[in-house]
């Protein structure tokens, strides 16, 4: 294979050379317990409080002990929402808001929810992929216990407004949790401005490790136990730390703070040139709004084709990318998140998703637009669909 | 989820693709919902199926299948390719993974769709030969 373009960050990214290195002490010579009391104890404590309070200040918690380490995003997701269904059942608030397109660690939490005597109420994110604040404001109820909403979306990349939202929330007294998997990292997230109460987050989306991540919880707010036992995470979360893992976490979201200047500039320059090119293809959209939207994130589609043999066809030409969420490929139905946005089953099921990150180069994107393009005539020369959208045209 | 070999070769080689000028019988099978439709296009002559191509709208599978029905069925005669299953299919492409056999079932549908169009153009009643066409069974869309 003569090119390899890794063109799926928002499903995960490479382990940095940085993490990488800030990790390995931890897996060999400093194995102690972080809960023993001698010396080796207290190495690894250290460092897990080291990491604690520099995740705390990149993301700007106004307190180190507001962060609370855990195995990913889906983990941080279902501690949150189920946490703070508890809080709210204890008044008799068994209301829950969210949107039609949230990651499924969040909307089957709330099936579940529902199953056990919740009411759940999906906000739209309309043709643009956007949550609209006056829908929030009138969707709010006096017995509603939490509204949890994305932050971006990991398919479409559109980002909400976060800081409006919690501030509806709260007017109302309800809770405000964000599932900000897809932006930590990739966006300047200050928490303390956003004013969320709850924040969920994960390492190897913003190349740290796979297998942690973390869950803000504001001061103040009592979530219950998410596992007994021991007093690790403040006795909220038991079970012996994931060191190298949080060690890694913390290094890598150094890293990504500090080059995200750069790089977001041109990860937007390769994300607008692949859209604007892609565009001149007879019968091609942008999913999604342009403008709310993360910087490395593509998403689009072509009529008349289906995005499965699109990604087989990349992938023989060394683009690894995908279609729909790839939690979703093992179903047969498009993505959900495309039909919340309102496409038609059949244009869903062409969809693309590129998404970047530090690894990229403007080279990369002129490969995949030098090879797309033919992929997709191919596909469509060879599709009764598009015979069809052709010859409907014609008359 | 991991394609074998087979069905990746027939995949990126498809056979006997493309549309048939002057078939003598086209069959198409499922809709653009599901996110499949295969079109089977075939020449007969002295019941002998002389000629088959198509064309395909769906994932590595579905065009996969489709390329390896056409070679089933070439040169064989009517009834020889009426016995053609979606479990024949599947075997000739060393299995699919079980979210993908409905595309084997689209397939041998497919051919039988070509059949029946033969049938109903010499003004003969193709249900009791082709039998009924089914189309993919696990596709259960509700009407909306």
């Amino acid at each position: 294979m003569s090119k390899f373009v890794y063109a799926d960050n928002a499903a995960t990214t490479k382990l940095s050379a940085r993490a990488f290195e800030a990790m390995k002490p931890y897996l060999t010579e400093y194995y102690g317990n972080p809960s023993s009391l001698y010396h080796i104890g207290a190495q690894t404590r250290q460092a897990v409080d080291n990491a604690r309070a520099e995740i705390a200040a990149l993301l700007n918690a106004s307190k180190p002990n507001e962060i609370f380490f855990v195995s990913g995003g889906s983990e941080a997701d279902n501690w949150a929402i189920k946490g703070a269904a508890e809080i709210g059942a204890r008044k008799g608030k068994k209301h829950i808001i969210s949107s039609k397109f949230e990651h499924h660690a969040v909307l089957h939490t709330l099936e579940y929810l529902e199953k056990h005597g919740y009411e759940i109420t999906l906000l739209d994110v309309h043709e643009d992929g956007l949550v609209r604040p006056e829908e929030l404001e009138n969707a709010l109820r006096d017995d509603t216990a939490l509204v949890t909403i994305m932050y971006a979306n990991n398919e479409i990349g559109t980002i909400q407004p976060i800081k409006e939202l919690a501030a509806i929330a709260h007017q109302h007294k309800v809770l405000f949790h964000t599932d900000a998997v897809q932006a930590v990292g990739s966006i300047p997230v200050d928490i303390q401005d956003l004013g969320v109460d709850l924040l969920s987050f994960s390492s190897h989306k913003f190349h740290g490790p796979k297998g942690v991540g973390g869950l803000y919880i504001r001061k103040g707010i009592r979530l219950p136990n998410l596992i007994h036992g021991g007093a690790q995470e403040r006795g909220l979360r038991a079970g012996t730390e994931n060191i190298p893992g949080i060690v890694g976490t913390a290094e890598a979201l150094k890293e990504s703070v500090e080059n995200m200047p750069e790089r977001n500039a041109r990860l937007e320059k390769i994300r607008d040139k692949i859209m604007d090119q892609l565009l001149k293809i007879d019968r091609s959209r942008v999913n999604g709004d342009r403008t709310h939207r993360l910087p490395g994130n593509v998403n689009m589609c072509f009529h008349g084709l289906e995005g499965e043999s699109l990604l087989l066809m990349l992938d023989l030409k060394g683009v690894e990318a995908s279609s729909g969420s790839a939690c979703t490929s093992g179903s047969l139905d498009p993505s959900h998140v495309l039909l919340a946005i309102g496409l038609p089953h059949e244009v869903a099921h062409g969809s693309l998703r590129l998404s970047f990150s530090d690894e990229n180069t403007e080279e990369d994107a002129d490969y995949i637009l030098e090879i797309l393009p033919p992929i997709i005539d191919r596909l469509r020369s060879m599709s009764p669909l598009w015979e069809k959208i052709i010859s409907s045209d014609k008359k | 989820m991991a394609y074998s070999e087979k069905v990746m070769d027939h995949f990126t080689n498809p056979r006997n693709v493309g549309e048939m000028e002057n078939a003598d019988g086209i069959g198409e099978v499922g809709n653009p919902k599901c996110g499949d439709i295969m079109k089977m296009y075939i020449k007969v002559d002295n019941d002998v199926i002389t000629d088959v191509s198509f064309k395909t709208f769906g994932c590595g599978a579905a065009i996969a299948t489709s390329s390896m029905a056409t070679e089933l069925v070439k040169g064989k005669t009517i009834p020889e390719a009426l016995q053609l299953t979606n479990k024949a299919v599947m075997e000739a492409l060393d299995g699919l993974p079980p979210v993908k056999v409905h595309c084997s079932v689209l397939a041998e549908q497919a051919i039988k769709a070509a059949l029946s169009d033969y049938y109903q153009k010499q003004g003969i009643d193709p249900e009791p030969i082709v039998g009924k066409i089914s189309e993919c069974e696990e596709c259960h869309f509700e009407e909306e």
